[in-house]
C-alpha cells in the first residue's frame, strides 16, 4: 500500500501574525514554521499503517526551499521519502492542480490531506482532490481501520460522527482524533541521521491557473479594555449582556 | 442567473443558520437585481423561507437514505445549480457545509472562497473579506471563475427578515458515484452544537476536575448554550475533544462567548475571536483572557457561576 501525506508548513500556533508590503504578503520574519497540526495526525497514522501493512509513506509539500526543514522533520518521524513541489502556493485549487499532475505518475491508495492548515483554514485541497479525481472523499476523518481494500472510518461533524464504510483508493481529511495529541512520534536521533539519507525529490511544476487570488490583509481592529464586574455584582453582568451588548 | 444558498435543516426543521444563508443570499441577491434560490433536503416544513426572501426552493427527498451524503448532496446541487445557472453559491460554514463547498467547486468549475464574514465589496469579479490565520487576520479574496462557492461564516451577518413568495419545487436525488457509505450517525445527544449555537459556555483548567462540569452545564442549559472547553482539558481527557474549541480544535464564532477558568492561552483566542462578546470569569486577574474579553470578573468560578446560573433563571 502506498499512502500520500500533504503536508502544509505553517506558522507555530503561538506566532503573532504580521503582514508587510501594504499588508499584501504575510511577514515571515522571526516566525517559527511547524508541520500543520491536522497533518502531523494524519502522518502519525500512516506511519501506524507502515508499522501493521508495510505501507510506504510519501511526504509532498508544495513550496519553496525554506518548507525543506519541515519535510526533513517528517522523514525523521518514519516517512520513506519527501517530495518537494518548487513554488511558492497562492491558492488551493493550485496546489490541487500540482497534486493531480503527481498522482498521475505515481500511484497512491490512500491519499491524506489535514481536514485544514492552520494558516489559510481553506480546508479545500482534500476535496478538490478527490473529487478531481473522481474518489471518495472523507473530511473531519477521526478512525480509520484497513483491511483489503475495505475501509471503515469514522467523520466527525457538529454535534455527532458517522460511521463510514469506503474502498481504496480515497483521500481523507485528517484531524486529531485519528491518532491523539499523546500518540505524535518526536523523533529520535537515529530517525533524524536517517533522515538525512531518505530521498528528497524536487519536482518543478508547470504554469497552472487559479482560481482566487488574495489582495490584501488586515488584523482585527484593537478591541477596547475589558470591562470589569464585581464578582459580588452579577445582576450588573446580567444587564450588561441584556441591554448593553444584547446577547442574551 | 440567480444566487443559490445551500439550506440545512434537522429532522425536517430549517436550521437558524439557513434562514441566516437566506438572509444573506437576499441582500446580495436584491444588491445585483436577482433572484435568490435555495436548496435543502427533506425538509417539511419551508414556510419560514417565504419571511427570509427567498423566491424559490428546490426540496429534494432522499427517501431511505436519511444520511447527509457529500457525493449525492453534491451531485445534486450541481445539477441545480447548472439548471439555474446560479452564480454565487453560498454553504455553511458548518462541518457539512464545508464539506460540501470544496466537492462543489470542482464539480461546477467555481471558485471556492471559504470562512466568508461579509457581503462581497465589489462583483464581477466577486470580492470577498474572510477570516484566515484561524480568526487572527482577515484577507479579502477575488474570485478569478465566473461562478463562486462561498462558505458564510456562522453569525457573521445575522437574520434580515423580508417577504417573499415561495416557489417549491421538488427535485431527484442524484445516484452515487464514489465508493463511500454512511453507515449510521451517532449524534452525541440532542444538545445544541457549537457551530449552530448563539450562546457558548467554555470550562478550562480552573474547574480543576470533570465532575465539577455541572456548573458548566447548568449554566450553559439555562442559556440555551453549547458546552465547549480548552485544549489542556480535552487532552486530560475531562471532556471529549469534540468539545475543544481553538486553533486545532473547533472555531467558535457565536454571539456569546462566556469562558469559566480559561486562562486563554493564544491558540484558544484564535479559535473564539469570532465571537461577538466574550465574557471571562477567573480568579487571576493576570489571566491573558481579561485581554481579550468584553466584561470580566475577578473571582471564584466555584462561587460565580451558581450564583448566575440562578439569577438568570429567576429572569425567564
Amino acid at each position: 500500500m502506498n499512502i500520500l501525506v500533504c503536508i502544509s508548513s505553517v506558522p507555530d500556533t503561538t506566532s503573532k501574525i504580521n503582514f508587510k508590503n501594504d499588508n499584501t504578503i504575510f511577514e515571515t520574519e522571526g516566525v517559527q514554521f511547524i508541520i500543520n497540526p491536522n497533518d502531523e495526525f494524519g502522518l502519525t497514522r500512516a506511519i501506524w499503517l507502515q508499522q501493521s501493512h508495510g505501507a510506504n509513506v510519501t511526504v509532498v509539500s508544495v513550496g519553496d526551499s525554506s518548507c525543506e526543514p519541515i519535510l526533513r522533520k517528517c522523514l525523521a518521524i518514519g516517512a520513506d521519502q519527501a517530495i518537494r513541489i518548487d513554488t511558492i502556493p497562492k491558492d488551493g485549487f493550485q496546489v490541487v492542480a500540482y497534486l493531480t499532475s503527481l498522482l498521475e505518475i505515481n500511484k497512491y491508495d490512500l491519499i491524506i490531506t489535514g481536514r485544514e492548515s492552520i494558516d489559510y483554514n481553506g480546508g479545500m485541497v482534500g476535496g478538490m482532490l478527490a473529487t478531481k479525481l473522481k474518489i471518495p472523499y472523507l473530511s473531519n476523518c477521526i478512525y480509520l481501520d484497513i483491511k483489503d481494500d475495505n475501509l471503515k472510518l469514522e467523520r466527525e461533524f457538529d454535534g455527532g460522527k458517522e460511521k463510514v464504510s469506503a474502498s481504496l483508493p480515497i483521500v481523507i481529511g485528517s484531524q486529531k482524533g485519528l491518532v491523539e495529541e499523546k500518540d505524535l512520534i518526536i523523533p529520535n536521533m537515529r530517525g533524524i541521521m536517517q533522515a538525512r539519507q531518505k530521498p528528497l525529490e524536487v519536482l518543478s511544476p508547470e504554469q497552472v491557473e487559479l482560481s482566487t487570488q488574495d489582495l490584501s490583509f488586515e488584523k482585527p481592529s484593537e478591541k477596547g479594555p475589558v470591562r470589569l464586574v464585581d464578582a459580588e455584582n452579577i445582576d450588573e453582568l446580567i444587564d450588561l449582556l441584556e441591554n448593553e451588548a444584547k446577547v442574551i | 442567473m440567480t444566487i443559490l444558498v445551500v439550506i440545512e435543516s434537522e429532522l425536517g426543521k430549517i436550521k437558524k443558520s439557513g434562514l441566516e444563508l437566506a438572509s444573506y443570499g437576499r441582500k446580495i441577491a436584491d444588491d445585483k437585481g436577482l433572484k435568490l434560490t435555495a436548496v435543502g433536503f427533506n425538509i417539511e416544513d419551508s414556510s419560514v423561507l417565504n419571511k427570509y426572501g427567498v423566491d424559490k426552493l428546490y426540496n429534494v427527498e432522499t427517501g431511505e437514505d436519511i444520511f447527509f451524503d457529500v457525493d449525492r448532496y453534491s451531485e445534486t446541487i450541481t445539477k441545480i445549480i447548472k439548471e439555474e445557472n446560479a452564480i454565487l453559491i453560498v454553504v455553511s460554514s458548518s462541518a457539512d457545509g464545508r464539506y460540501l463547498g470544496p466537492v462543489l467547486s470542482i464539480k461546477t468549475q467555481s471558485a471556492y472562497i471559504p470562512n466568508v464574514v461579509e457581503v462581497p465589496s465589489q462583483y464581477e469579479p466577486i470580492q470577498v473579506k474572510c477570516s484566515c490565520f484561524t480568526n487572527k487576520a482577515f484577507k479579502t479574496s477575488k474570485s478569478l471563475k465566473n461562478r463562486t462557492i462561498i462558505s458564510l461564516l456562522s453569525n457573521s451577518f445575522g437574520l434580515n427578515e423580508k417577504a417573499s413568495s415561495l416557489e417549491l419545487i421538488n427535485h431527484n436525488y442524484e445516484n452515487r458515484t464514489v465508493n463511500l457509505k454512511v453507515d449510521s450517525v451517532d449524534k452525541v445527544s440532542d444538545k445544541v452544537s457549537i457551530a449552530d449555537a448563539q450562546i457558548v459556555v467554555s470550562g478550562g483548567r480552573g474547574l480543576k476536575g470533570p465532575e465539577n462540569w455541572y456548573l458548566i452545564e447548568d449554566l450553559a442549559e439555562v442559556l440555551g448554550a453549547a458546552t465547549a472547553c480548552s485544549k489542556p482539558v480535552s487532552d486530560m481527557g475531562w471532556r471529549p475533544h469534540s468539545e475543544h474549541v481553538g486553533q486545532t480544535g473547533k472555531p467558535v464564532a457565536s454571539n456569546l462567548y462566556i469562558a469559566v477558568g480559561v486562562s486563554g492561552a493564544i491558540q484558544h483566542l484564535a479559535g473564539i475571536n469570532s465571537s461577538k462578546i466574550k465574557v471571562v470569569i477567573n480568579n487571576d486577574p493576570e489571566a491573558p483572557f481579561f485581554k481579550a474579553a468584553d466584561y470580566g470578573i475577578v473571582g471564584d468560578a466555584f462561587d460565580v457561576i451558581p450564583k448566575l446560573t440562578e439569577k438568570l433563571k429567576m429572569r425567564k
